[in-house]
Parts: structure tokens; C-alpha cells; sequence
């Protein structure tokens, strides 16, 4: 079978016309990596009994390894290919995505949310707003997390199968149907303590196969010193190796923002959204052992997330100091100008990498793909299972079934959504513009159900009508204000605050507005509707929750402590590269 | 990995480290020995892909050895 597999892996490898020609030990590392996956599937199927286990890794992984799953969870198969593009598209301002689009929010769900999400002992976020709010929000969130998950992996699948044929030949189809039914065998086997186990192999694996290019590209532009010489040579008219000094006005950086944007936007809205309320990020803090592992594991993943530009980033800032000819956009290419921008990382692997290092690097590609499915496959099979298929099931047959039963379900319903993502990944080879639909549907949800959950945690006085009404009027707020860009550009004016916003800042403001009115909606039916009493709400809400104290730990112990490190680091870095 | 039961996860990501550090350093010896003509890369003086295969063998002893199963009073299941 091994032979077959080989044999046919390279037949797909051998067209000479692609960006990246591989060897026999790049193919071999790639099998072996296949192996080793569905290998450490299998035998976790022996620890995966009870549907604690299978739905939450047994709620016993220690702070490292959540925190390591939870970062390598949020990597899709475009991460490492797609901000090495957007880095050399806008230089370092991409990496404000990792930085200020994702520390502070990290840091947050693991001092000030992580104990509520914990001690209330849910098994997923759709499960906390049941605990809060009752079934219409838990339903509303369960519902609209489950789809737009799916058809998300499928989008991804599709890309990255794209990617493989662009950069190394590979057909779509083998791309599509070997590295989904991979990651389905392994998730349903061991659960997610499976999917858990192998975001931490494919994260190291990510590391090791992409450092590559910045320790070679740094020694050959002599240092970041050389590198910044070198784009200023090539690119005189811009500035790509500053954060935030041109920042100041919309047309002095290549991107065309004003730091309000990405403070206020991104900072604190939108990347607030995503890592404190998605269940796909958050599910991985959920399986750890203790409350006080619950709260180091975002920590430690903000640590490893800061450093995630010198892998992604640096490879695009050193694309523009050692690449000519530029590179172009992708509608700009030409035999003058033969390769875009997106292609900056195969181009850079293909500069660098000798025998082996090519396979490396095409595995943390690969590895940076299924991490990111293997998350929304289990997260999926979490929500489906137990927020909308036991309540639905529970309601018509009036009777409740055991672990195991709920057990068998989430196993099919992981084959399910493995199988709808397919789907989704070739409904969007036929209709690409699906594609622009899903995730604009997706960027609808994040921003109000981060109002609802907030509140929630932290104002003991919103009600279960309040909850329901805000999220379903912030939904409809931002599905309302898209659609009416759509069909009236000029109202583009009134979102965005300006008629020559970009879709970025169509989006920041959007998901801004909608926001505000899930959060003030909710304030103003709870104070309409009678709130419930205090006792119902121990252990979810902040002021009627006993948070147990850290004072008895020494302070290295304590995750504030560290929490405060990686801040300062934080800090201290965006001043390095003002 | 599951509460000082089962191999840890750290001793799959040890052996898969020393099995790819392993054949990364043999395919760059051998290809510093008698190069190909076919692709020539950036720095390929430096011999960057011995050292990296190097590296991993390193890294993927310390995890084996470390984490191995068989090692007695072995507390570090994680």
C-alpha cells in the first residue's frame, strides 16, 4: 500500500513547470508526516471512551499543549502562503494582525473570561449562552457557528488544494480527497484529543519547516539592517518596515489605513471577537486539566503568536529585498514579471531550500492546512452533537440517550462535516464567488456574539431576552448593512465613514456597528425584562462566581504574572518597529 | 499526554524530528559530496541543510530519549 501511495505521490510531483520540483527525501518526509498522523489517530482511539473524551480531550491537557493547540487551531491552509503575500503586498503592517489583532484578545479570554468558561464546566460556547441565556441564543449561535464552520473548511480545502497545484502540480482532486480523509480518520478516532495531539506535531513541524527562510535570508542580506537597505533601494517610494509612524494619515502606507482602523476595528473589536468567542479557538482552552492551565494555555499561545511574524512576515519583507523582478499583483503578471506576490513563499522556499528543507517546508503547508481543519471538524462535531442534535432529539423523542450513543453521533457527525466541506470545496471550484458570500456571512456572526458573551460575563443584569434579541438584532444589523452596499454602493459612505473605504475597513466598521447594536439592544430589553435571580447565575456571571485565588501561589506561578510579561514584550516590540 | 498514561506526545514529535533529521542529513552529506547541476540555491556553500538535519537529530534525541515509554518512573506524561 506504502508503495502504491508512493508511486502515486510521485507521479504528481514530477511536472518540471511548477514553482517547487521535489526529491526523494522531500517526498519521503511528506509520507512519513501521513504516517505519523494517522498513526498517533489510531492509537489514541484507546483513550477516547466517554464523550468527555471525545468532545473534550478528557479535560486533561496541561496549559502547553492547549496553549500550543489553540494557536496552531486558528492556522488555515492559507496562513503561512497568504501573509507572506499580504507582507510583501504591505510590508510589516501585516503584522499587526499578530500583535495587536490578537495579543491583547488572548491575553483577555485568559485572565477575565477563561474562569467563567471553565467553572461553568460548558463544553462549547453555544453551550455557555444555554447556561446564560437559555435555548434562542444558544441555538442561534449553535446553528450559524455549525454551518459557516464547515463551509469555512471547505473554502480553505479548496484553496489549499489550488495552492498544491500551483506550487507543486498536485491534482485538485488528490489534494482535496487525501488530506480531508486524513484528518477525518484521525478525528474520528481519538476525538479531540486527537486533533489536539496533531496541531502540536503539525505546529512544531510549522516552525521547523518555515524557519528556514528567515535564518537564510536574514545572512544573506546581511542582517535586518541589510534587509531594510535593500527594500529601500528597491522600493524608494515606500515605507514597508514601519508599524505604526505611517500610520498617521490614510496615503502614507501601503495600506491605506489610519491607525484608528486598526485599533479600534481591529484591535478591539474584531480580534476581541474572534479569539475570546470562537468556539474553534476556544474548544482547545476548554480540555485543559485545571482552571489555572485554562487560563496559562491563551497565555502561552499570545507568547507563540507573537513570534509567528518572524515566520510569516519576514519571509515577505525579505521577498522585497532579494527578489527581482518584483513581484506583481496576480492580474499584473507577464513574461517580464512572471510570478505574483502570493507566490513569495514558494519562490523564497525555492531560493533557499536544498534536499529535505523543500519537503519541510512543503509538509508545514500541508501541516498548516490540516491543523486548521482538524479544528473546525472537531469544534463542528462539539457543536452539532451537543448544542443542536441532543436538544432537537431530546425535544422529539422525550427521552435522553447515553455517553456512547452521543459518542457515535459525534463521530458521524465529524464524517459529516468532512464530507459537506468537500462539498463546499467543489460547489466553490464551480462558483467562485461563493466564496465572497461565505465569508462575508461568516464576518456577521464574530462581532455580536462577542456582545452577547461579554455581557453575559460580566453584567449579571442582562436577561435571556436581552441575550437573544441583542445577538439576533447585531446579526441582522450587519447582514442588513451589507446588503445595502451591495445594492447601493454609495452607502459605503455612511458604514465606513468614508466613500473610498476599502472592503478591510467595510468590514472593521461593519462588524464595529453591529456590535454596538447587539450590545445596546441587549441592554435595553434586559432592562425591560426581569432579570434572574443571583443564585441561578453562580458560576457564570462575574460578581455571583467565587473565582478561586492565586494569592497562595508564588508569583512565577500565577498567570497574571505572565500574562504581564507577554504584554510588556508586546509593548516593547511595537516600539522596536515603530 | 493522558495523566501518566500512554506515550506522550512529545515522544511521537521526538521520533518523527530524528527520523526527518536523519534523512535531511543524509541527502545533504550526499548532495555536498557529489552536488546536482540541476538546482542550484542560494548559499548552497553554507551546507545549511547538514546542519538543520543536524539540528533535528538533536532536537528529536533530546524529545525521544527524554519521553521514551520504556523509561522507567517516567513523570513526564504529558
Amino acid at each position: 500500500m506504502m508503495n502504491n501511495y508512493y508511486s502515486l505521490l510521485t507521479i504528481m510531483m514530477s511536472n518540471p513547470d511548477n514553482l517547487l520540483s521535489l526529491g526523494w527525501v522531500d517526498s519521503f518526509i511528506i509520507i512519513v508526516y501521513f504516517i505519523f498522523v494517522l498513526g498517533i489517530g489510531y492509537y489514541l482511539l484507546r483513550f477516547t471512551k466517554t464523550g468527555e473524551d471525545f468532545f473534550m480531550a478528557g479535560r486533561k491537557m496541561t496549559a502547553w499543549i492547549a496553549g500550543l493547540s489553540f494557536v496552531a487551531a486558528n492556522l488555515g491552509s492559507l496562513e503561512l502562503m497568504g501573509w507572506a503575500a499580504s507582507a510583501y503586498q504591505y510590508g510589516i503592517l501585516a503584522t499587526h494582525w499578530y500583535w495587536i489583532g490578537a495579543i491583547p484578545a488572548m491575553l483577555f479570554l485568559g485572565i477575565i473570561m477563561m474562569p467563567f468558561y471553565y467553572i461553568s464546566k460548558t463544553h462549547s460556547v453555544p453551550g455557555y449562552l444555554k447556561l446564560r441565556f437559555g435555548e434562542g441564543s444558544s441555538m442561534l449561535s449553535a446553528v450559524s457557528f455549525g454551518f459557516m464552520t464547515v463551509f469555512m473548511s471547505g473554502i480553505n480545502m479548496y484553496s489549499m488544494a489550488l495552492v498544491m497545484k500551483v506550487v507543486l502540480g498536485w491534482d485538485i482532486h488528490f489534494s482535496i480527497w487525501v488530506s480531508s480523509i486524513t484528518v477525518m480518520v484521525y478525528v474520528v478516532l481519538g476525538g479531540l484529543l486527537s486533533a489536539i495531539f496533531n496541531e502540536v506535531l503539525q505546529f512544531m513541524l510549522i516552525w521547523l519547516g518555515a524557519l528556514i527562510i528567515p535564518i537564510i535570508g536574514l545572512i544573506e542580506t546581511g542582517g535586518w539592517d541589510g534587509m531594510v537597505e535593500r527594500i529601500s533601494r528597491n522600493f524608494p517610494a515606500g515605507d514597508y518596515t514601519h508599524l505604526w509612524s505611517t500610520m498617521g494619515s490614510f496615503q502614507d502606507n501601503p495600506m491605506g489605513i489610519h491607525w484608528t482602523g486598526i485599533v479600534f476595528g481591529l484591535g478591539l473589536i474584531i480580534s476581541f471577537a474572534y479569539w475570546t468567542t470562537d468556539f474553534l479557538v476556544v474548544q482547545r482552552v476548554l480540555s485543559a486539566k485545571d482552571l489555572r492551565s485554562a487560563k496559562m494555555a491563551p497565555i502561552i499561545g499570545a507568547g507563540f503568536k507573537m513570534m509567528v511574524p518572524f515566520i510569516v512576515i519576514l519571509p515577505g519583507l525579505l521577498g522585497l529585498a532579494v527578489i527581482l523582478p518584483p513581484l506583481v499583483g496576480e492580474n499584473q503578471v507577464s513574461a517580464m514579471n512572471p510570478h505574483s506576490y502570493n507566490e513569495v513563499l514558494p519562490l523564497m522556499l525555492a531560493r533557499y531550500a536544498g534536499p529535505g528543507l523543500l519537503g519541510l517546508g512543503v509538509t508545514a503547508l500541508i501541516a498548516g492546512f490540516m491543523s486548521g481543519m482538524a479544528g473546525n471538524v472537531s469544534a463542528f462535531a462539539t457543536v452539532w452533537t451537543y448544542d443542536i442534535y441532543k436538544p432537537m432529539h431530546v425535544n422529539l423523542t422525550k427521552k435522553e440517550e447515553s455517553d456512547a450513543y452521543y459518542v457515535k453521533i459525534g463521530r458521524w457527525c465529524t464524517v459529516l462535516g468532512v464530507f459537506v466541506s468537500i462539498g463546499t470545496a467543489y460547489l466553490v471550484q464551480q462558483f467562485a464567488s461563493i466564496m465572497d458570500y461565505v465569508q462575508a456571512l461568516f464576518s456577521f456572526f464574530v462581532a455580536p456574539l462577542f456582545g452577547t458573551v461579554i455581557l453575559g460575563m460580566l453584567w449579571k443584569r442582562a436577561t435571556a431576552a436581552g441575550g437573544f434579541w441583542g445577538l439576533f438584532a447585531g446579526i441582522g444589523s450587519s447582514i442588513g448593512m451589507w446588503a445595502w452596499v451591495k445594492i447601493y454602493p454609495g452607502a459605503l459612505k455612511y458604514i465606513a465613514l468614508s466613500e473610498h473605504a476599502k472592503d478591510m475597513a467595510e468590514n472593521m466598521y461593519r462588524a464595529l456597528w453591529s456590535w454596538i447594536i447587539c450590545v445596546a439592544v441587549t441592554v435595553i430589553v434586559s432592562y425591560l425584562t426581569k432579570p434572574k435571580a443571583d443564585s441561578e447565575l453562580v458560576g457564570l456571571v462575574r460578581g455571583c462566581t467565587v473565582i478561586p485565588s492565586e494569592g497562595d501561589l508564588p508569583l512565577i506561578k500565577r498567570p497574571i504574572f505572565w500574562a504581564s510579561i507577554v504584554f510588556a514584550i508586546f509593548i516593547v516590540l511595537n516600539v522596536i518597529f515603530w | 499526554m493522558i495523566e501518566n498514561k500512554g506515550i506522550s506526545i512529545w515522544f511521537f514529535i521526538g521520533s518523527l524530528l530524528l527520523i526527518y533529521g536523519v534523512a535531511i542529513t543524509i541527502a545533504n552529506v550526499y548532495e555536498m559530496i557529489s552536488p546536482s547541476m540541476e538546482k542550484q540555491i542560494i548559499l548552497r556553500e553554507l551546507n545549511f541543510g547538514v546542519w538543520w538535519g543536524i539540528l533535528l537529530v538533536i532536537i528529536g534525541m533530546i524529545y525521544f530519549i527524554n519521553f521514551r515509554p520504556w523509561k522507567k518512573n517516567n513523570n513526564n506524561a504529558e
